[in-house]
């Protein structure tokens, strides 16, 4: 994907050029193209003077920024604790067989990106699974299958 | 002025100052590993721990980072300091097995055993190289990344930095990838050959070297003269460890 540096800009423009609103911009960025775009980060770097590694730093230490391009549908299976102990565990390896992929990976079609989180807050609800900001509770294995329709259909 | 206490000795420190730097001003040592003069201080390896307020409240603080404050008790060797020092040295130990620094370390203050798992990083986090970049040598090349068990020190995106000016800063000072142990038994994960040597290379003698360290450490010579107040509690502790062994 082609970064354009006034797409860029304009996410930065947003903030008033300021510094401590960069988690906010690589927000924007990720919502944009779906990752952090290497390019995108040296825009962010030159414009704002913040050092690039400062940048890759916040990026790499929170789940939510991802660095490599991800797929266009996001499937984050809950694997808290409470999540844990009623399952999370067996539905997690059931998406991983379904889609062919791993936690943390993309598939091969670029459809669906499958990752991980410890605990979303809403644990009385378990095992909870997130596909595009839609949240499942009390999935089971036998309700993978349905969840992954849903969404595969709607980009259609 | 500040006044506070230290080991028992009354002291007066400016304000501002770390226990470290008060520490060091009235001479006494604290053993340090991330702090570096003309470098901030970070607190990552622990090293510096001392034990500061008095009786159940007492806590362990990093002193290269805790700012003086009025009244404070603190004290630098006591056997809850000198044991959360050692496995300090042990969890960094089982990082980088191959740092002379750290097996002097560990020589030096009797940690004569790793229960961890040895994991070869050849870092330990302790962000000395980070700073030496930044705040020395005017580079932003490297920096940590990633958080848990998958921090590291990189360069962005993993590849040759354009603000690294290839200075060497960052090698000189870590402490993890300058010397390696050359010891005779250097390959095993504790070396400790400094001890068994004749004569040590070591400028300290501890309890390891002490005539009764097998027979159960008494801890007399590093134990501070009990206070008062405790000094009944420390009898029973002590008579307690005693029944334990
Ligand atoms: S060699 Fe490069 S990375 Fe290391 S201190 Fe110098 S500028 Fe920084
Ligand atoms: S590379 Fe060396 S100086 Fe840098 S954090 Fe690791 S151990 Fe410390
Ligand atoms: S453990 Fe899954 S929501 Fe808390
Ligand atoms: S020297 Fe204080 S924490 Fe490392």
């Amino acid at each position: 994907m082609e970064v354009e540096e006034l797409k860029i800009k304009s996410c930065i423009t947003k903030y008033n050029y300021e510094k401590k609103a960069l988690i906010s911009i690589l927000q924007d960025i990720q919502e944009e193209y779906n990752y952090l775009p290497q390019e995108a980060l040296n825009i962010v770097s030159k414009t704002l003077g913040i050092p690039l590694i400062d940048i890759v730093g916040v990026a790499t230490f929170y789940r939510a920024f991802s660095l490599e391009p991800r797929g266009k549908h996001l499937v984050t299976v809950c694997v808290g604790t409470a999540c844990h102990i009623r399952g999370a565990p067996n539905i997690l390896e059931e998406f991983e067989r379904k889609l062919n992929v791993k936690a943390g990976k993309t598939t091969g079609d670029g459809q669906f990106s499958l990752e991980t989180v410890a605990c979303l807050g809403c644990c009385a609800i378990g095992p909870v699974v997130i596909v595009d900001g839609n949240y499942y509770a009390q999935t089971s294995i036998r309700k993978v299958d349905a969840i992954l329709k849903k969404h595969r259909k709607k980009k259609k | 002025m500040i006044n506070l206490k230290i080991n028992g000795l009354e002291v007066k420190a400016e304000e501002g100052w770390t226990i470290l730097e008060t520490a060091k001003f009235y001479g006494l040592e604290i053993p340090t590993l991330c702090y570096k003069e003309g470098l901030s201080a970070y607190g990552g390896c622990r090293l510096c721990l001392v034990e500061i307020g008095e009786g159940p409240k007492a806590k362990l603080a990093s002193s290269c980072t805790y700012p003086v404050e009025e009244g404070l008790v603190v004290r630098t060797d006591t056997r809850r300091v000198i044991e959360t020092r050692r496995m300090m040295i042990e969890l960094m130990l089982s990082l980088a097995p191959n740092s002379k620094t750290i097996q002097d370390l560990a020589s030096k203050f009797g940690v004569t055993k790793v229960r961890f798992k040895v994991r070869n990083e050849e870092c330990i986090l302790c962000g000395l190289c980070v700073r030496m970049c930044a705040e020395q040598m005017g580079g932003r090349a490297i920096g940590f990344q990633n958080r848990g068990h998958k921090r590291k020190i990189s360069t962005p995106f993993d590849i040759k930095s354009e603000e690294c000016r290839l200075c060497g800063g960052c090698m000189y000072i870590c402490p993890a990838c300058q010397l390696k142990c050359q010891g005779p038994e250097a390959d095993t994960t504790v070396c400790n050959a400094c001890l068994t040597m004749d004569p040590t290379c070591l400028d300290y003698y501890d309890e390891l070297q002490c005539w009764m360290y097998n027979v159960g450490r008494c801890g007399t010579c590093v134990r501070e003269k009990p206070e008062k107040s405790d000094s009944k509690e420390q009898a029973q502790k002590s008579k307690e460890k005693q029944k334990n062994a």
